[in-house]
């Protein structure tokens, strides 16, 4: 489903390597990990997939089934099926949470060309999908993450998530800054959108979110690039052992 | 070597092309105006609150010509229950207008030979009392107004007064005098829509007494190449309050002046303003709020946003005069920049002779914000449209000065087709 090939990204305003040939299938109904020391290349790796602005892709490709992403637009690629759930959802004062998700929705369904929800469609959706994720009305009337705790600009995440419908989820560091109850609440929302047809990269520093979501592929990154791949059994050896082992066995 | 040509006086060219109007109740008020303008002169560019806007074709005898817009969308609050009066080019149009009476409202022309005494109490003074610095156009506007409305509220107005300004003739150049007066406890809308005339200088002169409301919904029209300068001048009794909130959609030059005393304790005063502008467009607000009583409020909320060479003027100020303890006075002028090309010139002033108030004031100039731009791209929102929500999301705090959902709704939309038709 994702497939990434020798992919290399540097930062565009400095001449400052970051990925230095990363390759990563993702295969449909599967949960890959990534799992890596600061500074590894991780969220760099979630944000040129996105289409984030900041990046040069020096070689390599990333296609999703068989769409060039790095070839189109943000939207474009959202449309396509890609989501990312960001580390640090952003704050929009001014634009209504249900308007920004009602856009979305239709915005995506247009470029598919399938036919827009109605108001009242969306609502009982919406509704019924923020319920699950415990979000109440308040929530989704004020503007786009504003005054939103931690927790809750996370689990604001899935609930785009799962109205979206994405084939291919990215989680950029979901459990940062979340208390166990909240992980365990954004996990379940999560685990609810597992599906044969879809595909999940989940990003993270410790094992602790993998206890809630398994994986069935665990990656290392170190240094821009894909050092050690291996089952859930990963996950924990890193939680036991930290990176250095693992890093000084494959240097 | 040629001579130089002889220095040629601007405010005698201009008036060398108009006819003093006669109509008994204002005469005296009128020939005042015309000693005032004289005395000030026409602005110009060495004037201390012209320094940002070029006021020459507002000056000149003749207007430039201004061709006529058209697009697709219909009139303004057309759905609404008001009461309609129409003007063409500056010019009453009775068969467009509606029939002058309504229950709680007397309304006059200017243009009839009523004497009416509140108005001949108010014609030209508020004008004459505002000039905290010079302003040479209210007193041209005093001096020769040819036509406008006379309105005293006694009561709560049933519905709300729409004046609406057509603009059919491209060289028409407009002087429109306005008198509004709200006895104690009286309440009205006032909605104001249309372009008006090629040129227009308009003014308004509100006086409210203790306990009144008025409200003040003004859509200044679409046409690309109009020219306008208008101001308002209101007096606010104790407890009363005042709301004024203005669309500036395209325009070549508008330079909309806001003066206001604030004489009753307790009074509230609200001016805002949204305007858009891609292009040939220069906008000025000019806002002057005098604190004359204590525990009043005044917010001025002014955004605007620029493209393409736009322009965006902010001057305001508060005044807090010896005595008005416990004012409130707040003040923010924004400017959201959609390229390299827009420019914004702000002076926000502060001057406070008493010791016991909170005044604040703010002025921002920004860009869309890229991070937000991101956000809702990565969810499939086309960068268009994402534009199109961030900058109606700026504009938001200065929409929502306006209470009636209704009337935000409709402004809202004008808004919203605004950016649809100017998107990169």
């Amino acid at each position: 489903m994702l497939t990434i090939k020798d992919l290399h990204v540097k930062l565009e305003e400095e001449d400052k390597q970051i990925l230095k040939g990363v390759d990563l299938t993702v295969e449909a109904g599967k949960v890959h990990a990534i799992m890596g020391p600061n500074g590894s290349g991780k969220s760099t790796l979630s944000y040129v997939l996105a289409g984030r602005d900041g990046y040069e892709v020096t070689g390599g490709t990333a296609h999703l089934d068989d769409v060039d992403l790095l070839d189109i637009e943000p939207e474009e690629r959202a449309a396509a099926g890609l989501f990312l759930a960001f580390q640090y959802p952003v704050e929009i004062p001014g634009v209504g949470n249900m308007t920004f998700l009602r856009t979305a929705v239709n915005a995506q369904r247009k470029a598919r060309g399938e036919e827009e929800m109605s108001a009242a469609e969306f609502l009982k959706v919406v509704r019924a999908r923020a319920r699950e994720l415990q979000i109440d009305a308040d929530m989704l009337k004020r503007p786009v993450n504003v005054g939103f705790s931690g927790g809750e600009k996370k689990r604001n995440e899935i609930l785009q998530m799962a109205m979206l419908e994405p084939r291919m989820c990215i989680l950029d560091e979901t459990d940062s800054g979340l208390d166990v109850d909240a992980m365990k609440l954004v996990a379940t929302g999560v685990n609810a959108l597992r599906d044969a047809g879809r595909g999940f990269l989940v990003i993270t520093h410790y094992q602790r979110l993998l206890d809630h979501i398994k994986p069935d592929v665990v990656h290392i990154m170190a240094d821009g690039r894909i050092v050690k791949t291996g089952g859930a059994e990963l996950a924990l050896e890193v939680e036991n052992n930290g990176y250095a082992d693992i890093l000084a066995e494959v240097a | 070597m040629a001579a130089p040509a002889p220095q040629r006086d601007p405010t005698e060219d201009r008036l060398a092309a108009m006819v003093l109007p006669q109509n008994g109740w204002t005469d005296a008020a009128r020939k005042a105006a015309l000693a005032r303008l004289r005395d000030m002169g026409m602005p110009n560019r060495r004037d201390e609150y012209w320094k940002f806007t070029r006021p020459d074709t507002l000056v000149q005898p003749q207007a430039p010509s201004a061709g006529l817009f058209v697009n697709d969308e219909g009139p303004l609050f057309d759905d609404m229950d008001r009461l309609k009066i129409v003007f063409v080019d500056g010019v009453f149009d009775p068969a467009a207008s509606d029939d002058l009476t309504m229950s709680g409202v007397r309304i006059d022309r200017l243009a009839e030979q009523a004497d009416i005494h509140w108005a001949a109490d108010l014609y030209g003074q508020l004008e004459a009392a505002g000039h905290y610095v010079p302003r040479p156009l209210a007193a041209l506007n005093t001096a020769y107004a040819s036509d406008g409305v006379l309105v005293h509220v006694t009561d709560k107005a049933k519905k709300p007064i729409n004046l609406i300004y057509l603009h059919n003739d491209e060289n028409s150049d407009a002087i429109l005098h306005h008198l509004i007066r709200l006895d104690g406890g009286a309440e009205l809308t006032l909605l104001e829509t249309g372009p008006a005339a090629a040129r227009l200088n308009k003014s308004m002169e509100v006086d409210v007494a203790d306990g009144a409301t008025f409200h003040h919904i003004r859509a200044q029209g679409r046409d690309h190449e109009r020219r306008a300068v208008t101001h308002i001048f209101a007096r606010l009794g104790a407890g009363s309050v005042f709301k004024s909130f203005t669309l500036t959609v395209n325009g070549r030059l508008t330079r909309n002046e806001c003066v206001i005393e604030l004489t009753g304790d307790d009074a509230i005063a609200h001016v805002a303003g949204a305007c858009v502008g891609d292009g040939d467009f220069h906008h000025d607000d000019t806002v002057f709020v005098t604190h004359d009583a204590e525990r009043c409020k005044s917010r001025q909320v002014y955004k605007k946003v620029l493209r393409n060479g736009a322009v965006g003027v902010f001057q305001g100020k508060i005044l807090v005069k010896q005595g008005a303890q416990k004012t409130d006075g707040y003040q923010i002028s924004q400017s959201l920049l959609l390229d390299d090309d827009a420019q914004f010139l702000a002076k926000p002033e502060l001057e406070i002779y008493a010791d016991d108030v909170i005044c604040s004031h703010g002025s921002t100039s920004g860009a869309i914000d890229d991070e937000a731009l991101f956000y809702m791209r990565s969810r499939g929102v086309p960068a268009a449209i994402a534009t199109d929500l961030l900058t109606l999301a700026f504009l938001a705090e200065a929409v929502e000065e306006i209470e009636h959902e209704n009337l935000r709704d409709a402004l809202v939309e004008r808004l919203r087709g605004w950016l649809m038709r100017h998107r990169t």
